[in-house]
């Protein structure tokens, strides 16, 4: 049991309770085995949250492609989509700069998946969103600003 | 805190927020931002749980409201929120949605309509009736919409809905008009449909209810309807009154023909 | 328990979208309520999808996430008929799993 592990159990965090379930079988294994990455979603500073994503210094890629409106009505609700036409994408991670966490969300893209997903984040104000993708164990971003009229992050 | 931000948006009519000054109003362009949350509107969730009520017994009478008439035949949802408000021969009077939805729920189900007249917005039965209004509506996205006035009946309700829009009351000496009656007018970076043109009564009309971001609530028009009177800083409409009714008969009217977009989705 | 959420997939050119709806709060901990206490943090960590029996999305979740949140994504293959189940736990031990069938 890594050190970040057992954090995150004596915090009585999802991973916890997640593990507990599938130990009385309530869920299949496979979903509690997946941790939840505190470092990242913990991070406040974009080189805390690169390196919890194991990313480093992502060199910029045009092959990856944030698809986010210019300027958003409001900041709770803003549509970000992700392509990654790099070969072998295993992870898509979607970032906002100037959020207090900076991390929104991870996403795992095993074999057969297209590397193409899409969410909705909260955004406190006028930010770059990057995106940071990792294909054949090397990592590539691509960030693009999104303007926020009203911010959404409701405090 | 609901009271400084009506004070914040009456402010506002006249000034732009101090973060709006720097961005051209050509800027604020959010159609490809609204056009990104089309696909997946959260309204889809209250639209589900509105289904389900429709379909369940429930209600003094246990019963389901798989035999109310919203205008087009027992049962019949398709097609039927393009038609309302409508005069109903049944009850002798013109109503909208939510009214001829709570008149199903009391007359099949036996759940008293002053339980939601009286109620709260999403709240108890006044909030199953949202669901259930997302649901109908959704069944009439895309449609024209046609509402009929030739009734006598609603030509006084469109009528008095008209008179409704123009009338000057409340601390500020308001009307509807006066913030829904030019075109391209912004409170913020919020654009207002000019009311008084078949378009911009089209415009409010067809795109509530609605889903709205800014706090993950589902809004009916009677909810949307109750938050421009305060914002008029009137008094508040009783629920599913006439004068709620006669606005939106007005606005229901004057945008016969144009395509709803049923449930819309909102900042 | 949490509200069902609204799951669609649709095959097309041997491509399945599948397109998400989930009822949460998603409550990131940093706001204060009237009497100004801090509402508790309250969002959903982890999503899995899977397409029959094999993992097709595997998700992670941040509170930055949408209330609602809302997630689409696309797998190759899948034919009408198949089966499509998500799943979602959150921060708190809830948990939410639904399915539907490929259209
Ligand atoms: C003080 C200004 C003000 C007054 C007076 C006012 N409204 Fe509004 N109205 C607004 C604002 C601001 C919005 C947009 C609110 C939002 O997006 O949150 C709005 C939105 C609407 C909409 C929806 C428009 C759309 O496209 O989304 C309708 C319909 C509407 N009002 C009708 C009315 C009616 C009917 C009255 C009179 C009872 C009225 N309003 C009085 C400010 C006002």
């Amino acid at each position: 049991m890594n050190h970040q592990r057992r954090d995150t159990l004596k915090a009585g965090g999802g991973l916890g309770i997640f593990g507990l379930l599938a130990a009385a079988g309530m869920i299949k294994p496979e979903m509690a085995e997946a941790a939840w990455n505190k470092a990242a979603f913990d991070a406040h500073k974009m080189d805390d949250a690169m390196s919890a994503l194991g990313a480093g210094k992502p060199a910029e890629s045009a092959d990856v492609q944030i698809t986010a409106p210019d300027i958003a009505e409001n900041g709770a609700v803003v549509p970000v989509g992700v392509v990654s036409n790099i070969a072998n994408t295993e992870s898509i991670a979607i970032l906002i700069e100037k959020n207090p966490a900076m991390v929104a969300a991870t996403f795992d893209i095993p074999a057969g998946t297209v590397a193409d997903v899409q969410t909705r984040v909260k955004m406190g104000q006028t930010s770059d969103v990057y995106a940071v993708v990792k294909a054949d164990g090397k990592f590539y971003m691509a960030k693009k600003e999104v303007k926020v009229t009203l911010g959404g992050c409701g405090g | 805190m609901k009271k400084t931000i009506m004070a914040v948006a009456i402010g506002a009519v006249a000034l732009t927020a101090p973060n709006m000054q720097a961005m051209a109003s050509e800027d604020l362009n959010f159609d490809a931002y609204r056009q990104m949350l089309a696909d997946g509107n959260p309204a889809e969730l209250f639209e589900m749980e509105g289904e389900e009520l429709w379909r369940t017994a429930r209600g003094p009478k246990n019963a389901t409201l798989e035999q109310c008439d919203l205008g087009v035949g027992a049962g019949v949802v398709d097609g039927a929120a393009a038609q309302l408000p409508r005069f109903f021969a049944d009850t002798g009077k013109v109503q909208d949605l939510e009214s001829r939805l709570m008149h199903c729920m009391e007359t099949l189900q036996g759940i008293p309509s002053a339980e939601i007249i009286n109620g709260k917005f999403r709240q108890g039965e006044r909030g199953k009736l949202a669901s259930l209004v997302a649901y109908v509506v959704t069944h009439s996205n895309g449609k024209k919409v046609q509402v009929d006035l030739s009734h006598p009946k609603m030509k006084e309700m469109y009528d008095m809905g008209e008179k409704v829009f123009y009338y000057r009351t409340g601390a500020m000496d308001f009307s509807c008009a006066s913030c829904h009656s030019q075109d391209g007018k912004r409170i913020r970076a919020t654009q207002l449909p000019n009311i008084t043109t078949s378009k911009g009564a089209a415009e409010g009309w067809g795109s509530w209810p609605a889903y709205r971001v800014s706090n993950s609530q589902f809004w009916t028009m009677q909810h949307r309807l109750w938050d421009c009177f305060r914002q008029q800083r009137t008094a508040e409409p009783v629920f599913a009154s006439d004068v709620t009714i006669a606005l939106s008969v007005f606005m229901a009217g004057k945008g016969n023909g144009y395509e709803a977009v049923w449930p819309g989705v909102k900042r | 328990m949490a509200n069902p959420m609204r799951i669609r997939a649709a095959a097309k050119d041997g491509v399945t979208e599948v397109r998400v709806l989930m009822s949460h709060v998603m409550e990131t901990g940093q706001r204060k309520d009237s009497s100004g206490a801090v509402i508790p943090a309250h969002f959903i960590t982890e999503l899995t999808a899977k397409h029959n029996d094999k993992v097709v999305l595997s998700a992670q979740f941040g509170p930055s996430v949408s209330t609602n949140p809302y997630l689409a994504f696309k797998f190759n293959g899948g034919a009408k008929g198949d089966k499509v189940v998500v799943s979602w736990v959150d921060n708190k031990g809830d948990s939410r799993t639904d399915e539907v069938q490929v259209a």
